[in-house]
């Protein structure tokens, strides 16, 4: 029953440097309680500019209409939604990370969860401003709620957008108690650390007067393993959701049934690489490679080549079902992929996203930080290629050629796609500024000298029961 | 501050893990009922060691998982076929293999709704004030320190007795607080 009886003597530790209980406390909450780096004011400066871009995007958009987008017919949904599947497919890891790797008792997962659920948020929050803004009318978004109306109207539960809408809902709800409650053991930490009032108070309305005791992580970790319990199929419920967004259409390209684990897998390799473009600079920026050691990157790495060779295979499989399927319009949908005027989208999707992974294959580019950082990009930028890949080749060219086009972004396009990572990188600053970007209490219940054995004349006995 | 609460707690800070455990079972075995072990991490094995029965938040989840999934057949159920029956290629008004991701999806809202808050009650949270919070060694229980409380609402409370076991059992250090 006991996981943490399982011998792991032969393996590197977790964490490195010897660290104290007191040690990993004081290193992480110095973080927050120290001065402000001018580094940060640097790059909440620009990410808070570019936020504000964003902001002030939206409103003309509301003011002005989709209008000013590149949208036409045929290709009516575009950077919106691609932008959509992009940040929602990034929110995949966090969850991923959190729930799936605690159920298979990846201890390693300590260092990395708190931030990755953050990201997750982050993620999801970009994610969710697209298709609100995309109805046009944004004002009525309320009418996707089954909301009684004055006008007696009901929304269809057919439909798969509005699965989607309460697939996203549930996965931000779910992934944000998920959050807090990991956090609420180290918001006591910091309420109990706090020097000034303010602090002691906001930290102590926040931890909700968590005190420790065995008596309350009896029913703390119940709740952390049922969450984790309900999450897992809910990760991989949710982009099979959204990929029915498209599969559920007639679409050449779209009408696939290969779309739902297509996309899980995607969803979870875009969300491990921008995890780790994340981990990477802020390990290195606040001196936190004791606790996100190259084996916890390597690991990642392990997972994104898993992960990108089942998005190649999905390639590869699409292909294949097009060939076998005898459909000439499913046929000529991919041959167009590849080689009509969309081609260069598609060859940048397949470089970044199935041939840079493979340089995982070799264990010195697995472990080399500035490689595996170049590569987070690539595959970042892959990711953001396949949807648009996926939703704008498809509608470009579908059955009749006489309504074929060409899709082209406008500035306001290009303008909400950077204004939504700047939003993103908002949050996450301020995140890294004011909470624990680290688990203090996971991380130190993965310490050896947590498990209460571990001086104990029955280390032989764990050893030979593992 | 407030003087109707009256109540005590004894806190003793133990050195590691595994003497908090050893201190855990000698002071259950010793007929205290109102004590608890701090810890700034769970630790395993601490259960039993405190004779506690395991929790019983799943059957609270459970029932809200399941009032999720009947709550979000019948919404649909009614949108679909008597508010607002919609006419879509020729498909039967309560089409339920469509409903299944919404379905799934409130389920899951439910039980997560039903896991957090349903602990908070268990956990008698959130609860800003408490005798302990003005002991400064308590504040440990939430950075490195393996901490025992015993109230004084426990039959068998003492103080001095209490100091004088807690003391024996190996305590490094004893404060009370309230």
């Amino acid at each position: 029953m006991d996981n943490r009886m399982v011998s792991v003597a032969a393996e590197e530790p977790l964490i490195m440097g010897n660290q104290t209980f007191h040690a990993v406390t004081d290193t992480i909450s110095k973080i927050i309680e120290g001065k402000t780096p001018k580094l940060w004011y640097l790059a909440i400066s620009i990410s808070g500019s570019v936020a504000l871009m964003f902001f002030g995007l939206i409103g003309y958009l509301v003011w002005q209409g989709i209008g000013i987008w590149g949208l036409q017919i045929p290709v009516a949904w575009g950077w919106a939604i691609v932008n959509f599947v992009f940040w929602v497919g990034i929110g995949h890891a966090g969850t991923l990370i959190s729930a799936i790797l605690f159920l298979l008792r990846q201890r390693w997962r300590t260092s990395i969860n708190r931030f990755a659920e953050a990201m997750t948020i982050f993620a999801v929050i970009c994610a969710g401003v697209f298709p609100a803004i995309h109805v046009g009318r944004m004002w009525v978004l309320h009418w996707v709620f089954p909301l009684p109306n004055q006008m007696s109207l009901w929304p269809n539960f057919r439909s798969p957008l509005l699965w989607d809408f309460f697939a996203v809902g549930t996965y931000f709800t779910c992934s944000f108690l998920f959050w807090y409650l990991g956090l609420v053991p180290d918001l006591a930490t910091l309420r109990d650390r706090a020097t000034n009032k303010i602090k002691k108070i906001i930290f102590g309305i926040l931890s909700i007067g968590w005190r420790g005791g065995n008596r309350q992580w009896k029913h703390y970790e119940l709740a952390y393993l049922l969450l984790a319990g309900i999450s897992t199929p809910l990760v991989l419920s949710v982009h099979s959701v959204v990929s029915t967004d498209f599969s559920v259409s007639i679409l050449p390209g779209w009408h696939t049934t290969i779309f739902p684990p297509y996309f899980v897998a995607g969803a979870i390799f875009s969300g491990f690489a921008m995890v780790m473009t994340l981990a990477i600079i802020t390990r290195k920026i606040f001196g936190l490679e004791n606790f996100i050691t190259v084996n916890h990157l390597e690991k990642m790495n392990k997972i994104m080549l898993v992960t990108g060779m089942m998005v190649g295979y999905a390639y590869s499989c699409e292909f294949f079902i097009a060939w076998y399927s005898g459909n000439i319009y499913e046929q000529f949908a991919f041959i167009n992929r590849a080689f009509g005027p969309y081609a260069w989208a598609y060859w940048i999707m397949v470089t970044c996203n199935v041939a840079v992974p493979q340089i995982f294959w070799f264990k010195k580019l697995r472990r080399s930080v500035p490689v595996m950082f170049v590569a987070t990009i690539f595959i970042n930028i892959g990711m953001w290629f396949e949807r648009f890949v996926i939703v704008v080749t498809s509608l470009s060219a579908d059955f009749l050629p006489s309504s074929w086009g060409y899709f082209s972004p406008t500035k306001y396009d290009i303008g909400l796609l950077i204004g939504s990572f700047g939003l993103f990188f908002t949050l996450f600053l301020l995140f890294l500024r004011f909470l624990p970007m680290i688990a203090m209490s996971e991380v130190k219940g993965v310490l050896p000298q947590a498990d209460p054995h571990h001086h104990g004349h029955d280390i032989a006995n764990r050893r030979r029961d593992s | 501050m407030n003087v109707q609460n009256k109540m005590k707690v004894v806190i003793a800070e133990f050195d590691s893990t595994a003497e908090l455990m050893r201190a855990a079972e000698k002071i259950r075995e010793a007929g205290y009922t109102k004590f608890d072990c701090h810890s700034p991490f769970p630790i395993h094995g601490m259960d039993s060691a405190m004779g506690l029965k395991r929790s019983g938040l799943g059957y609270i989840v459970g029932f809200f998982a399941f009032t999720g999934l009947t709550a979000a057949i019948i919404l649909q159920w009614w949108a679909s076929v008597v508010a607002y029956p919609l006419v879509i290629s020729g498909k039967p008004f309560f089409s339920y293999q469509a409903y299944l991701p919404v379905t799934f999806s409130l389920a899951v809202l439910f039980a997560a709704a039903a896991a957090i808050f349903g602990m908070l009650v268990l956990n008698k949270l959130p609860r800003l004030n408490h005798p302990v919070f003005s002991s400064e060694l308590f504040k440990k229980a939430t950075d490195d320190g393996f901490l025992v409380t015993i109230e004084s609402d426990d039959p068998k409370f003492d103080e001095s007795e209490v100091k004088k076991y807690l003391l024996s059992l190996g305590a490094k250090r004893i404060e009370v607080a309230g």
